[in-house]
């Protein structure tokens, strides 16, 4: 293998000089490292956003922030989370480790790739843009709910434009990634050979094409009533804003799997890999992946039980978000296997995995609690919904970022990163996580609504608990950020191998590749393909 | 990469975007899906047909129960209006026909257009509550400082099943006057 790596470093013509190799790149490492660190950046201006709430929840009453731009915080901090920091980051994953993990080159629409990311930062720029408008940036919630969201002032045109940018971006980032994997596997890659993170990817792709044209055209019908005098959604003109909400969970049910899939595909390649066995279970773990993603589409009404439905509906969305579970019971069952009597260490990645496994099944039981329809009137819109959604994102979406973060930042640089302040990012992470989230189900289940800025003082110990967990969470990020810098920058100066962790090569193909890897990954097609992960 | 491939990544490419572009149309084509899905009464949802314009039918009056309807009546955002209705609530048996007066006032010294939207809690009590009169969902022209009583008769149907005591009817006006001058 080396051999075939040597051959070719010679062939490349490697990237251009000097920082206009960043703007016109068209090279998958380095369009994957711009979504990467894009995707950190925004992790944490979205973080300080949420920093900005806990704070103001800290104690009843209002301290720091006036109402509306608290509002304005909640709406904000989940775009940005999901559009600027989560979906981004998978898809600089996707952009290093599809062609990397399939024999290819590159990926398969180089340019295209470019310029979704370039229209990703404008996206978000203008997003950004609008906390400085008059009247604020968007305050009805990520959900952008008609008629509330009407109401926003200056904001409202720029937010949906940036959508829009958003929108496509995303579209184009998945036509890339459908070709790649179609067009681009080495010869014996064949389709159930492909490591799981592929398989995962593959399908969030064709989420992505199906669902984000219906947002756009949500938030079109948005723009059109109120400037052009349409009636979709303003009930004044027969428009129905409850069909806004239809549409919109539509959209929103699949893109809360598009961050969840690609998270189950990175767990799925770092656990055998530490556990020492092959995946358990490798082609029911592509069926449950393909039955999570058709099922997210026929279940969009379960975030609606309380806006009105004849009881056959409540009953039909009922069951059939229930259904949901057996897939998702399916892979964490396949986990827990693959770990089961494994040779398993425990270093950072591993951790981060472990935790996700156990942090995101608690997640998934809330879920499972809110999806009864008659229990749901008591959860919706309270803190309980708010605890059950972080727990599927932070300690599962984010954790698994950071510990594929960990898993292949010493491919990528060829550097180790700190072993021992990555085991301390974890473990702060891990216990600051719950203390911020767990007390939240309670507040919940007590009545406490969410998307407000005071609250009643019966509430008061709670939150200043999950306020301080969140401060702690908040500021352990900033060892992952010194982490990363400090690796890129030569880590601990250990020379890392190829395949970095043991055996890791008989699990996937890049870590047959040097670390790090040449600029072009596989000129020619690697001829045997390792077999581990299946 | 090969000519071969390029050509067979950009073929790949444009039937995608075919594919999102028609999932664009898709979002659209759910607003007259949902229409209909209403219409079946799959989604609960009052529309201007719902107003019989037929003469009123004897039902069978159900001196057994009386439902209390309660009457809410809302201005949208900042409508210039005054707008009440006469009684807060009302105890009614199942099938016999009662009116009730609104009352609005337009609160300026310009001529407006408003328009009614009505609401029901619960949502399903829609196909039960009979209106033979209504001065919802037509627009209502009302000249400077103009106040009017507006009547709506109605019948609560004696299917409604028993579990169904309380019913609340929300009126919510809205002023359509830019709308209605830019038509």
């Amino acid at each position: 293998m080396s051999a075939v790596v040597a051959e070719h470093d010679h062939h490349d013509h490697g990237p251009a000089k000097g920082l206009l190799r960043w703007i016109i790149t068209t090279n998958h490492k380095d369009i994957g490292t711009l979504y990467l660190l894009f995707a950190l950046a925004m992790f944490f201006v979205g973080g300080a956003m949420a920093m900005v709430i806990r704070a103001e929840l800290f104690e009843p009453g209002l301290q720091f922030v006036d109402p509306a731009f608290f509002n304005s915080m909640t709406t904000m901090h989940a775009l940005v989370m999901v559009f600027g920091a989560v979906m981004p980051a998978f898809v600089g994953l996707a952009n290093w480790m599809i062609p990397m993990m399939i024999g290819a080159p590159d990926m398969a629409l180089p340019r295209m790739n470019n310029m979704s990311f370039w229209l990703l930062v404008a996206g978000v720029l203008l997003l950004a843009s609008t906390l400085l408008m008059e009247g604020g940036a968007p305050a009805s919630g990520w959900t952008l709910y008609p008629p509330l969201v009407l109401q926003t002032g200056k904001a409202l045109p720029f937010a949906i434009f940036s959508v829009h940018l958003l929108g496509i971006s995303s579209i184009m980032g998945a036509i890339n990634i459908i070709a790649t994997i179609f067009n681009m596997r080495a010869p014996a890659m064949t389709l159930m050979k492909m490591p799981m993170f592929v398989w995962t990817w593959l399908i969030t792709a064709f989420l992505l094409i199906a669902i984000m044209p219906v947002f756009a055209g949500a938030v079109t019908m948005l723009l059109t009533d109120k400037f052009f005098q349409t009636s979709f959604f303003d009930a004044a003109g027969g428009g129905d804003p409850v069909l806004y909400q239809h549409i919109f969970w539509f959209f929103g049910h699949p893109e809360v799997y598009v961050m969840i899939l690609p998270t189950f595909g990175v767990a799925s390649t770092i656990i055998p890999v530490f556990a020492r066995k092959p995946l358990f279970g490798y082609s029911s773990m592509v069926y449950a992946t393909a039955a999570i993603a058709f099922l997210s589409f026929i279940v969009w009404a379960h975030h609606m039980f309380t806006v009105g439905m004849p009881i056959a509906g409540e009953l039909y969305f009922m069951y059939a978000t229930m259904l949901i579970a057996i897939p998702t019971g399916v892979k964490v069952f396949n986990w827990t296997a693959t770990m089961w009597k494994g040779s398993m260490t425990f270093e950072t990645p591993m951790l981060f995995s472990i935790a996700f496994v156990v942090l995101f099944t608690m997640g998934g039981f809330t879920g499972l609690m809110m999806s009864i329809a008659p229990v749901d009137f008591q959860y919706h819109d309270t803190y309980f919904i708010v605890a059950h959604f972080h727990y599927t994102l932070v300690p599962a979406s984010v954790f698994i970022l950071m510990a594929a973060g960990y898993f292949w930042l010493p491919k990528w640089t060829g550097h180790m990163y700190n072993e021992r302040i990555g085991q301390l990012h974890f473990w702060l992470s891990a216990i600051s996580v719950n203390i911020l989230f767990f007390p939240q189900h309670f507040l919940g289940l007590a009545g406490m609504p969410r998307r407000i800025p005071d609250y009643a003082i019966q509430f008061a110990d709670w939150n200043m608990i999950s306020s301080i967990g969140g401060f702690i969470f908040g500021a352990s990020q900033l060892l992952f950020l010194y982490i990363v810098v400090d690796t890129i920058r030569g880590g601990t100066g250990e020379k890392v191998t190829d395949e970095v962790w043991e055996d890791a090569s008989k699990h996937s193909l890049e870590w047959t590749l040097s670390s790090p890897p040449p600029y072009h990954s596989f000129t020619t097609p690697p001829t045997s393909i390792p077999t581990e992960h299946i | 990469m090969s000519k071969d491939v390029a050509n067979k990544n950009i073929k790949l490419a444009r039937t995608l975007l075919l594919v999102a572009v028609a999932m664009f149309g898709f979002g659209y084509a759910l607003v007259p899906l949902y229409d209909v899905l209403c219409e079946w009464k799959w989604i609960e949802r009052d529309r201007p047909d719902d107003i019989k314009k037929v003469p009123e039918v004897a039902y069978q009056i159900d001196r057994n129960r009386e439902v209390t309807v309660e009457f809410m009546t809302t201005l949208n955002e900042s409508t210039p209006m005054k707008f009440r209705a006469e009684k807060k609530q009302l105890k009614v048996h199942p099938g016999e026909y009662h009116t009730v007066n609104f009352y609005a006032e337009n609160k300026t010294d310009n001529a407006m257009v408003a328009r009614a939207i009505p609401s029901f809690s619960p949502a399903v009590i829609s196909r039960y509550f009979e209106k033979i009169e209504c001065f919802c969902f037509s627009e209502q022209t009302f000249k400077a400082k103009e106040a009017k009583i507006m009547p709506m008769r109605f019948v609560i149907n004696p299917a409604l099943p028993e579990q169904y005591k309380t019913i609340t009817l929300s009126y919510t006006f809205f002023d359509n006057t830019e709308k209605s001058v830019k038509k």
